[in-house]
């Protein structure tokens, strides 16, 4: 390969450029103003002032739990085996007069294990009754791991804050999620 | 003047540490200046800002940290070896410093030859750093060590043979003289800034300039701590306390080299003549504009270095001895040439 010659106007371009942003963090209203970084840096400074995450971003998995029927496919998809679901059977009322009382599964355990979750969303994709949901919250960290092991309560707390279904782009072949209507447990 | 007497001891120990304390002062606000602030503006964030107001006592924080940390040794390191190597670095900077001059009589060590003495001292640090690389026992290290040392030995030449245009220029080895010469001097015949040799040893300012860079191992030329092939070379092996005098060493550094650059070719702490500000003054300005000046010259460094991407080995080899080192050849050869016409 024949050695490259050093491009000198491309080095002055790129102090340049790096310049001209550190100006423009600087003085986001230009130089005659007072610099103001915090306006006109791109990041935010974290925990006191929050962004909002998209309405679509994966946060956390909240569990809908009138929706389960304890098939366990959403178990056995997980790669990470982080999906814990215990169950009984009981018997339901029929759905017509004079039917037989139907058997249904009840829930008894359903942990998601957050400190082994890897946010794949194979579990929410799988479930065919519309009982796993993402939802953008992102702040449950825990100081202890085992915390990090969220109960069916707590799963269904998060429901509560699952956004609207927001329509995808025409052309996407994506199943529509219905979200059913908060506070129906 | 002061009417203070001092015993030669007490004059040198006072000596001693205000150059400390100026070098390190001055190594802090660049630090917090370039490295946390300047750096983050270029990249659209703000830097450290919990720490103090704006950020200003992060570096604090960082040194309490590493003080803090565990001091690890590999278990085949040569121990000695291994804990003596960041201290010869370290050592080079500070004997560095030792003759930059902040004000008329105002330097740690005055001697006759200072710019002979602060070219050879500044190579010293590659023992220390080959003494790092050997000693650790680590093929990054190793690697690290060899590669810098490499890098080191190449870009020494370059420096050595870009300052000779000056001293051709100055007619002396001393620091103090050249500051003079630039003070007093004129370019064609108007004086109204001195001769402040940026302007007449262009060139050899710019081949000081890279090769600098270069021995400072800063960014275009970071080959010897590429994280992403050696993890961090010839440092890889070390923690805490070790780990920061490596730290402070590769700052302390760039402000001794920016203060050399400064004082030969923007007239270091002089003002010009024409100015008229007395000598007395100048005890207490000289300090400031070196300071200023030096300043200015890191934020270069530091402005290059986070504007570019690294240059592989061979390109970095190439870039000295069949670019830099004929190019300042040719510079010396030509500042002779004319120094004789004129």
């Amino acid at each position: 390969m024949a050695p490259s010659k050093p491009q000198l106007p491309g080095v002055f371009k790129g102090l340049g450029v790096t310049l001209k942003e550190a100006f423009k963090t600087m003085f986001p209203d230009g130089l005659a103003k007072p610099p103001s970084p915090s306006r006109g840096a791109q990041t935010v400074q974290y925990p006191r002032e929050k962004e909002t995450p998209a309405n679509r971003s994966r946060g956390v998995i909240s569990l809908h739990e009138d929706n389960c029927t304890s098939c366990m496919l959403c178990v056995r998809e997980c790669p990470d085996w982080c999906i814990y679901i215990e169950a009984h059977k009981t018997l339901a009322p029929p759905r017509r007069a004079g039917g037989k009382p139907r058997a249904v599964n009840t829930l008894d355990r359903f942990d998601i294990d957050y400190s082994l979750c890897m946010y794949c969303g194979i579990c929410v994709e799988v479930c065919p009754f519309e009982a796993l949901f993402w939802t953008p919250e992102y702040e449950y960290s825990e100081f202890k791991i085992a915390d990090l092991i969220h109960d069916k309560d707590r799963l269904e707390q998060w429901f509560d804050t699952v956004p609207e279904f927001e329509a995808y782009e025409s052309g996407s072949e994506a199943k529509v999620k219905k979200v059913p209507p908060k506070g129906a447990s | 003047m002061l009417a203070l007497h001092l015993a030669y001891w007490q004059e040198t120990i006072l000596r001693l540490v205000i150059g400390l304390a100026a070098l390190l002062g001055l190594t802090g606000a660049v630090v917090y200046l370039y490295l946390f602030k300047f750096v983050s503006f270029m990249q659209s964030r703000l830097g450290p800002m919990e720490a103090g107001p704006y950020g200003s006592l992060q570096l604090l924080a960082e040194v309490g940290k590493w003080l803090q940390k565990e001091d690890v040794f590999t278990e085949r390191a040569d121990r000695f070896v291994f804990a003596a190597s960041p201290f010869v670095v370290i050592l080079s900077t500070f004997l560095l410093f030792v003759v930059v001059p902040a004000g008329p009589t105002d330097e740690v060590a005055h001697m006759s030859n200072s710019l002979l003495y602060a070219l050879a001292v500044s190579a010293i640090s590659v023992i220390g750093i080959l003494m790092a690389g050997w000693a650790s026992a680590n093929k990054y290290a190793l690697l690290g060590g060899l590669r810098a040392a490499g890098q080191l030995v190449a870009y020494e030449l370059p420096m050595v043979l870009a300052v000779i245009g000056v001293v051709i220029s100055a007619g002396s080895l001393n620091l103090q003289h050249i500051v003079a010469a630039q003070s007093t001097g004129h370019v064609f015949g108007w004086s109204g800034i001195g001769n402040p040799y940026i302007l007449t040893q262009f060139t050899g300012f710019l081949i000081f300039l890279i090769a600098m860079q270069a021995e400072l191992t800063q960014t275009p030329f970071d080959m010897p701590v590429a994280e992403s092939e050696l993890v961090a070379g010839y440092m890889v092996e070390y923690t805490g306390i070790r780990f920061l005098v490596y730290f402070i060493a590769e700052f302390a550094t760039a402000i001794g080299f920016s203060a050399i650059a400064a004082t030969l070719f923007l007239g270091g702490w002089g003002l010009p003549a024409s100015w008229g500000i007395g000598h007395e003054a100048m005890h207490v300005v000289g300090p400031i504009v070196i300071s200023a000046k030096t300043v200015l010259l890191t934020g270069v460094v530091f402005w290059v270095r986070f504007s570019f991407p690294r240059f592989r080995e061979d390109q970095l080899q190439r870039l000295a001895w069949k670019f830099l080192i004929p190019l300042a050849l040719g510079n010396i050869v030509v500042t002779a040439c004319l120094k004789v016409a004129f």
